[in-house]
């Protein structure tokens, strides 16, 4: 699991003033969630996230990770070998010449057997799909192909958790298609936690919970219909609902009996289909 | 007309044994005025296609005349050019260097010699295009500003030197929906109030049918279909799949109603035609 116990982070501007990125967070990730984070840019989504692994220290409270504490310096290596980071820009992740070296590398860090490097790089190509390109040079793939190789180096390590930044920002609708699936497989096939920040409404829309971020505190956390069913409140926070729920909003409206709280196509053309 | 590609080819690394070809046989003409969209996925050579737009690199075949003019047969013309044709890449706030808005708006006119008591006015004037103070925010790092705020200044930036064209290159990556909306907003008013031509890649189907009036639509480095929006979304369903586009969710929705033999029509694009639509036939099957 991982904990947020009233977790606030602070950061100095240029004129000194001290800035809460975070406030008071509290809040539990059990192992096998599927959950997505949003927010405004600037609330805070990223530095939460970067508090997972120790990349940052709470200013205030406590973060623990299967009950180690990112602030136990013995600790936050296991912690990282944990929690597997993939951030927006594929391109600062990838550093060795072939994507096979590349997916080994934290492998031959933590020092791994050959053998065992070997078998743990196999099943990690094999899951997102890349085993035809092992030799290939990561900087001549496409972003969703180089976004892969870096969810592949994650689970190498064995991962339990996979926090993903923004994974599909820079990606074109196949590679963001492709990554949400291999995303959505790791956690139903592997039992990978996910915690995945996106500003996609539809892509939040597709997982099992959403925490939504507002000036670096938790506002809302729910199932996505039940977020997308306060389409004034998102609308405050810089957010709207997925372009299909404002559909069916528009609907109701009109008179329609229908919910106002639909989040894919297919539940509307369900519903639809009861009027004509 | 404004800007015309005639026959345009780019071979990286040409002669090369890593030789890669990004464009072939384009021709298009841009009229002043317009606003395109280019779509397309990663790799089918939008990028490069508008570094040759305004003379950033040179084709490797064909030609590219603006205002009739042959670019890169009168290099002296080329400076001139660029000025008339300003080109914001992605993530367009990776390229600030200055300490305050004020220098890094005005680097560009500066640099082209524009004097000190008319920068000041360029300034100002590129600021309010984008709907910002120039009071509240000429003394602040750009460095400080909320994503929404970095992308609108980087436009301001470019807007600084006056030019006709205006291309953006996936202005809205990464900005929260409402940012996004201001953003775009700012891009609408460009294009109508200041009568600026825009040329715009971006992934997301829904901004690109509600804003271009005409849309390019490109794979493996050739132009495959060049067509108004509604045209280009009505016929084309199955074939933008093909390529790996995605389509507007409000657009799939009528797509499979029509599958399954309900009487809608294809090729809806927004929230407010989807609603239309869908209210008339409720309204039929009533009757």
């Amino acid at each position: 699991m991982i904990e947020f116990k009233n977790v606030t982070h602070f950061y100095n501007t240029e004129q000194n003033e001290k800035i809460a990125s975070l406030s008071e967070i509290n809040l539990k990730i059990h192992k096998g969630d599927f959950v997505a984070i949003i927010g405004a840019n600037g609330s805070g989504k990223s530095t939460l996230v970067k508090h997972i692994n120790g990349l940052l220290l709470p200013s205030k409270g406590e973060v623990l990770v299967e009950n180690l504490n990112t602030r136990d310096m013995e600790e936050v290596w296991n912690i990282r070998k944990q929690v597997g980071m993939v951030f927006q820009n594929p391109d600062n992740q990838l550093i060795a010449t072939t994507v096979e070296d590349d997916i080994a590398f934290g492998l031959e860090n933590i020092g791994i057997k050959a053998k065992e490097m070997g078998e743990r790089v196999d099943w990690a190509l094999n899951i997102v799909g890349l085993n035809g390109l092992r030799n290939s040079e990561p900087h001549l793939l496409s972003g969703g192909q180089k976004q892969r190789v870096v969810i592949a180096g994650a689970l190498a390590m064995n991962t339990s958790y996979l926090i993903l930044d923004e994974p599909t920002s820079m990606l074109d609708p196949k590679g963001r298609k492709n990554i949400l699936e291999i995303v959505k497989d790791l956690n139903k096939k592997e039992s990978i936690t996910i915690v995945y920040i996106t500003q996609f409404m539809s892509e939040a829309a597709q997982f099992d919970k959403i925490f939504v971020l507002d000036k670096g505190r938790i506002v809302l956390e729910d199932s996505p219909k039940k977020v997308f069913d306060k389409a004034e409140q998102l609308l405050g926070l810089s957010l709207e609902v997925p372009q299909i729920t404002r559909l069916a909003r528009e609907l109701v409206k009109s008179g329609l009996d229908i919910p106002g709280n639909i989040l894919n196509e297919d539940e509307m053309v369900k519903y639809l289909c009861l009027y004509i | 007309m404004f800007i015309h590609l005639k026959d345009v080819s780019y071979t990286y690394n040409l002669n090369m044994p890593f030789e890669t070809v990004a464009l072939k046989g384009i021709n298009l003409k841009v009229n002043r005025g317009e606003f395109i969209g280019i779509i397309g996925h990663t790799g089918c050579g939008k990028t490069t296609l508008l570094q040759l737009l305004n003379g950033l690199i040179e084709p490797t075949k064909g030609q590219i005349f603006i205002e009739n003019v042959d670019i890169h047969k009168n290099k002296k013309k080329l400076k001139e050019i660029r000025k008339k044709i300003g080109l914001s890449f992605q993530y367009p706030e990776n390229q600030f260097f200055e300490e305050n808005i004020f220098k890094e708006i005005a680097f560009g006119p500066k640099n082209m010699g524009v004097a000190e008591e008319q920068l000041v006015q360029s300034v100002k004037k590129s600021l309010q295009m984008v709907d910002m103070d120039y009071q509240s925010f000429k003394d602040r790092s750009p460095f400080s500003l909320s994503g929404g705020e970095m992308r609108r200044v980087a436009i301001a930036s470019i807007l600084a030197i006056d030019p006709e064209v205006i291309i953006l290159d996936e202005p809205t990556a990464s900005l929260d929906p409402q940012s996004c909306s201001k953003l775009l907003s700012v891009i609408v008013e460009l294009y109508q109030k200041y009568h600026k031509t825009i040329i715009m890649v971006s992934h997301n189907m829904e901004i690109m049918a509600k804003l271009a009036r005409r849309i390019i639509v490109m794979e493996k480095g050739e132009i495959i279909m060049d067509d108004t929006p509604r045209n280009i979304f009505q016929k084309s369903i199955d074939k933008l799949e093909d390529i790996g586009l995605s389509l507007p969710q409000v657009t799939y929705t009528m797509y499979k109603l029509k599958k399954i033999g309900k009487p809608v029509s294809s090729g809806i694009l927004t929230v407010e035609e989807a609603k239309e639509e869908i209210l008339k036939l409720v309204n039929e099957n009533k009757k």
